[in-house]
C-alpha cells in the first residue's frame, strides 16, 4: 500500500540482501502549494524517499532520518545487486544495528533543494518546461521540515517514534520538534547545533564564491550547456571536506607522505605531491558527479540561515513545547559544530524540564565522526537503548 | 590481592536509597550525580512522581541508564556541570561520590548553582572498625564498600563526618539535617555518631554568605 510509483526492480536478485527500491511522491500539485518561509509559493514538489523495515499495524515504530548537506534518501542496502556501495549510512541502519529496521520501520527522503530525486534547482520548472536554475525559491530548513512532515502524512504516519538526524539533518531534527512538538516521541541529534556560528558561514561563503566565480556557472544556468561549474563545485568540496574532518584524523590517515613519490620534485609545476592533496583532489571530482551547483548553493545558504531561536523564539519555549524525549551527541574533535552548540540545546530542554540525554564523545573522525564506521558501535551503545526505552514506553501509553 | 579486610554494609543497598527517596517530596525535581545505573532516579521517578536526570561519566553505567529510560548527560564531576542551568533541580544527590571528587568545594559551587538543596551521602571513615584497622594493621583502610587498595581507588579524600562539618562551615551551604547510618538503618539522633555510623546523610542548602 505505501509503495508505489517504485521502479521495476532489476531482474538479478540473486542475492540474499534484500534490495531497496527508489520511491517517489509529488506533494503540493495544484491547486495547492507550499508557502516557503521566505513567502514564496512553490509546487508541486516531488519527494524522493526509501524506506525499510516493516510499518506495524499500529504504525507505532516509524523513525524519519534527516541526511546532512550532501546526502539522500539511500540510508542503507543497495539499489541493485550490483551496486558498488551501499547507502551512507549502511553500517548503522539495517536489521540488528544501531537503528534496527527488523524491528523499527525508517524512512528517509531527500531534501527539497537536493538533487537526488527531489524538487531542487535541477528539476524542471512546470512553469518554463526548462530547469529552475536561480529561479529556483530561497528554501530554509523548515521549508525543508515541512516537505518532510508532508511525506510522514502521506505514509499515514501520525507521530513518529524518532526523528534522527546529523550536522543539518540534526538541525531538522531540533526544528521537527519545534514546529511539530506533537509528532514525534523522540529526538535524536548528533554533531549538529541550535544555529550555524559565524566560522561555518565563512566556510559556507567560500565554498560559494567558488562555484559562483566558475566561468562555468552562467549566473546559476548552466545546465543547457556541456561544460558544468565543475572546478568551483570540486574546490567548495575540498574546502567543506576538510571542516568535516580533524587535524588528528588527517595526521594520522596522510601525515606528509607524498603521493606516488618518495621524495619531494621541488617543481611548482607538480599540483599534487601530498597524499592529503590527492586526496582532496578526489574528494572534489568524485562530488561533483553525483552534486549539483545550484543545489549546493542553495542548502548552504539554508544552513547559514538556521536559526532555531530566531525562527520560534528562545530554545526553551521552543523545544519544550514538546514531550519527546532527547537524546544528543557530539565529538571532542568536531570543531564545525563544537560540542559547546549542543550544550546550548540541553540546557535549554533541562531548563524546560524536558527529557534529555547527552554525551560528548571521542570522536576521532571530527565532524564527520558520526558517518564513520569505527564510530557505529560506540554510537549503537546510546541510540538502541535510547530508542528501546522510547518504543516500550510508547507500547505501555 | 587482599581487597577486603572487614565488613561494612554496601552503601548502594537499598537502605541508602530508602534514605534518599525519604528526603524528597513528591513532584520536585532531582539530578543525580554519579547516577550509576540510574537505579535510584528510576525509583524517584515512577514512585515519588519527580522530573529527573542523571550525571554519569562512565559510559558503561551511563547506558545502563538510558536502557532504565532514565535521561542521562555525560560528565565529569571534576569539570563543572556546564550542561545544567542555574537551579534547574530542587534537589542534587551526590551519594557515595564526594570522597571521589578533587575539588569537593569547587563541586559544591556547582551543585548549589544548579540545585536548592543537595542529599549527600558520604563513607565515614571514622567508623571505629576503621579505626581500629588503622591502629592495628597500620595500613590505609580498605572496606567492603569501599573495597581499593590505596594505589587504584578512585577514593581521593578520605573524611569523616567530623570533617564534613568542617567543610560545611567552609562551604556556600549549612547542614539542614544529619542522619548517620548504623547498621542497615538512619538514625536521627546517634550517640557518638562519628564512631557508630559507616555513612551519614547530610541534607545540605545553599547558604547566602558574604565572601571574606
Amino acid at each position: 500500500m505505501l509503495v508505489e510509483e517504485s521502479p521495476p526492480s532489476d531482474s538479478d536478485e540473486s542475492t540474499d540482501e534484500e534490495l531497496v527500491p527508489r520511491q517517489s511522491v509529488t506533494l503540493f500539485s495544484p491547486p495547492e502549494s507550499l508557502r516557503l518561509e521566505s513567502g514564496k509559493r512553490l509546487g508541486p514538489i516531488t519527494v524522493t524517499y526509501e524506506t525499510y523495515g516493516t510499518l506495524s499495524p499500529e504504525r507505532d515504530n516509524a523513525i524519519f532520518i534527516c541526511h546532512a548537506l550532501t546526502g539522500d534518501a539511500h540510508v542503507a542496502g543497495r539499489h541493485k545487486s550490483n551496486d558498488r556501495k551501499a547507502g551512507w549510512w549502511d553500517g548503522f541502519v539495517g536489521p540488528g544495528k544501531g537503528i534496527d529496521t527488523s524491528r523499527y520501520f525508517v524512512v528517509c527522503a531527500n531534501v527539497l533543494g537536493g538533487c537526488q530525486g527531489t524538487t531542487g534547482p535541477s528539476s524542471l520548472n512546470p512553469a518554463t518546461g526548462r530547469p529552475y536554475g536561480m529561479e529556483f525559491p530561497f528554501i530554509t530548513v523548515a521549508d525543508i521540515v515541512n516537505v518532510h512532515k508532508a511525506v510522514i502524512d502521506h505514509l499515514q504516519i501520525k507521530k513518529l517514534l524518532a526523528v534522527v538526524g546529523g550536522s543539518l539533518g540534526g538541525m531538522e531534527v531540533v526544528g521537527w520538534a519545534a514546529r511539530y512538538p506533537d509528532h514525534l516521541h523522540a529526538a535524536i541529534v548528533l554533531a549538529s547545533a541550535p544555529r550555524l556560528n559565524a566560522q561555518a558561514i565563512a566556510f559556507d561563503k567560500v565554498g560559494r564564491r567558488a562555484i559562483v566565480t566558475d566561468p562555468c556557472f552562467h549566473n546559476g544556468d548552466y545546465y543547457g550547456h556541456p561544460e558544468k561549474p565543475r572546478f568551483g563545485l570540486a574546490l567548495a568540496r575540498m574546502i567543506a571536506h576538510i571542516t568535516y574532518l580533524s587535524e588528528q584524523s588527517i595526521e594520522t590517515k596522510f601525515g606528509r607522505r607524498l603521493q606516488g613519490s618518495v621524495e619531494l620534485a621541488y617543481d611548482l609545476q607538480k599540483e599534487t605531491e601530498f597524499q592529503i592533496e590527492s586526496y582532496l583532489d578526489y574528494q572534489g571530482k568524485r562530488f561533483v558527479d553525483r552534486f549539483d551547483a545550484n543545489s549546493y548553493l542553495a542548502l548552504t545558504r539554508a544552513m547559514d540561515y538556521f536559526d532555531l531561536e530566531a525562527t520560534h523564539g528562545p530554545l526553551q519555549t521552543c523545544l519544550g513545547a514538546t514531550a519527546a524525549r532527547f537524546l544528543l551527541l557530539s565529538f571532542e574533535d568536531d570543531w564545525l559544530f563544537p560540542t559547546a552548540q549542543s550544550r546550548t540545546i540541553v540546557r535549554a530542554l533541562v531548563e524546560a524540564g524536558r527529557e534529555v540525554t547527552f554525551a560528548e564523545l571521542p570522536g576521532g573522525h571530527g565532524h564527520d565522526s558520526f558517518l564513520i564506521d569505527a564510530q557505529f558501535p560506540l554510537l549503537q551503545r546510546f541510540v538502541e537503548p535510547f530508542l528501546d526505552a522510547t518504543y516500550r514506553s510508547v507500547r505501555s501509553e | 590481592m587482599c581487597a577486603k579486610r572487614l565488613y561494612m554494609p554496601d552503601p548502594s543497598a537499598a537502605v541508602t536509597d530508602d534514605l534518599l527517596m525519604a528526603q524528597i517530596p513528591r513532584g520536585s525535581r532531582v539530578v543525580d550525580l554519579g547516577c550509576g545505573d540510574g537505579r535510584l532516579l528510576q525509583r524517584v521517578r515512577d514512585d515519588n512522581d519527580c522530573n529527573v536526570l542523571g550525571v554519569e561519566v562512565d559510559i558503561e553505567q551511563m547506558v545502563a541508564a538510558i536502557s532504565r529510560g532514565i535521561p542521562v548527560v555525560r560528565s565529569d564531576l571534576d569539570q563543572g556541570l556546564q550542561a545544567i542551568p542555574d537551579g534547574a533541580f530542587d534537589f542534587a544527590v551526590l551519594s557515595q561520590t564526594l570522597q571521589q571528587v578533587h575539588r569537593p568545594l569547587a563541586l559544591f559551587d556547582e551543585i548549589f548553582r544548579i540545585a536548592r538543596s543537595a542529599l549527600v551521602v558520604v563513607p565515614n571513615f571514622g567508623h571505629w572498625r576503621v579505626r581500629l584497622q588503622v591502629a592495628l594493621s597500620g595500613r590505609a583502610p580498605v572496606t567492603d564498600s569501599l573495597p581499593y587498595e590505596w594505589f587504584e581507588t578512585p577514593n581521593v579524600h578520605f573524611l569523616t563526618m567530623l570533617d564534613f562539618r568542617d567543610l560545611a562551615r567552609r562551604g556556600n551551604f549549612r547542614v539542614v539535617r544529619e542522619l548517620p547510618v548504623i547498621g542497615d538503618r538512619a538514625v536521627d539522633r546517634a550517640w557518638a555518631a562519628n564512631l557508630r555510623a559507616h555513612s551519614a546523610l547530610f541534607v545540605l542548602e545553599r547558604a547566602e554568605r558574604s565572601k571574606t
